[in-house]
């Protein structure tokens, strides 16, 4: 049996079997699952915000979807991850407090475009995801079947 | 002012932040008071500046599930501010709200979901009122919304919005005590320039 690795917010860790990596209560915020299935290497980011470049405390990498799935991608490979064989599984980028009109708080849905971004920029492709909707997801990574489980408050879990 | 980050709060604007913070959890309380209409005390508010990796855990586990009614602000002051409280605790509440009647189980019903906004509301409208009074600065406010939740998501939104300045977070914990003890957190959070604004408002910058 294998354990499992806890990333915080605006946090990343690799992984590879037996072990499983995880992140508990993404909001608005962006989870990022690399892996390359043959290895099966693997690695998780938790990001906040979209773009590093438009803030000026920019020291924790991990905090950014540009910057931190950069790294996230130069630490898998670093490993021994394949880099043509990577692909990515990414999750949350709620709107939290639906039903309100209010630019900031569609931070969601920028993060989420902006992880897509920047997994085109390294072409990996994205082959499951379950983002925006209105509420919190923990999320937690089996790199030995590739499953991405979901779990929400009051609903049931699901696995991409 | 140099650029503001909270990361490099001097102590006395961290003083005065915190003084905002007793002085609005009171009229707060007085406002909770008059709604159920008993006497309720309140502890001295603990105001803590927390790294923003560690805020879920600092109310709870990141999975705990909380209320939290957010409140939009505009005016001089711009930005937003949230009430949490514990799901089971909110639930209580609302019986107090409603004289008892309180519904089975852990699901809020249309009344009783109605009814915590409405407490948050109050609750954050009288902090409100406190900050404007001592400032002199207008806030006006949103309807209240919201969102029950995992403590880690609903607080992804604060943390975002800190994040943009620096790796803290600003939290007043206030607990109420009645027959129930209430255990509350809010969260202030102005843009940049209308924190500058509190504290030039206040003389401390």
């Amino acid at each position: 049996m294998g354990e499992t690795f806890k990333i915080g917010i605006a946090d990343m860790a690799t992984c590879s079997p037996p072990d499983k990596v995880t992140t508990l209560g993404l909001g608005s915020c962006v989870g990022i699952v690399l892996f390359d299935p043959v290895s099966k290497i693997s690695g998780m980011v938790h990001v906040m915000l979209p773009d590093s470049t438009k803030i000026r405390n920019n020291s924790n990498i991990a905090k950014f979807a540009d910057t931190g799935i950069k790294e996230l991608y130069d630490r898998v490979v670093k490993l021994g991850a394949n880099k043509t064989r990577l692909v990515a599984k990414i999750a949350g980028g709620a709107t939290m407090f639906s039903g309100n009109n209010v630019e900031m708080l569609k931070i969601g849905d920028r993060n989420v475009e902006a992880t897509k971004k920047a997994l085109k920029a390294l072409n990996i492709r994205i082959i499951a995801e379950d983002t925006g909707k209105d509420y919190g997801r923990t999320i937690i990574f089996d790199p030995e079947t590739a499953e991405l489980t979901i779990k929400a408050v009051r609903r049931e879990p699901m696995v991409i | 002012m140099a650029e503001m980050n909270f990361d490099e709060l001097s102590n006395i604007q961290y003083d005065v932040l915190r003084e905002l913070g007793n002085i609005g959890a009171g009229n707060a309380t007085t406002a909770l008071s008059s709604l159920i209409n008993a006497k309720i005390g309140m502890k001295v508010p603990k105001v803590q500046l927390v790294d923003i990796k560690d805020i879920a855990s600092f109310v709870g586990d990141e999975e705990t599930e909380m209320v939290a009614i957010m409140v939009m602000l505009n005016g001089d002051i711009e930005g937003f501010m949230m009430f949490l409280l514990e799901s089971s605790v909110a639930k209580e509440l609302a019986g107090l709200l409603m004289g008892g009647m309180v519904s089975e189980g852990d699901d809020f019903n249309e009344m009783e979901l109605s009814a915590v906004r409405e407490v948050g509301n109050i609750i954050t409208g009288a902090y409100l009122t406190s900050l404007s009074d001592l400032t002199h600065l207008t806030i006006s406010e949103s309807i209240p919304y919201i969102q029950i939740d995992m403590i880690g998501a609903i607080m992804s939104v604060p943390a975002i919005e800190f994040g943009k300045l620096g790796d803290k977070i600003l939290l007043i914990e206030t607990e109420f005590e009645h027959d129930i003890t209430i255990n509350g957190y809010y969260i202030l959070v102005p843009e940049l320039a209308s924190y500058e604004k509190i504290l030039k408002a206040l003389g401390v910058c």
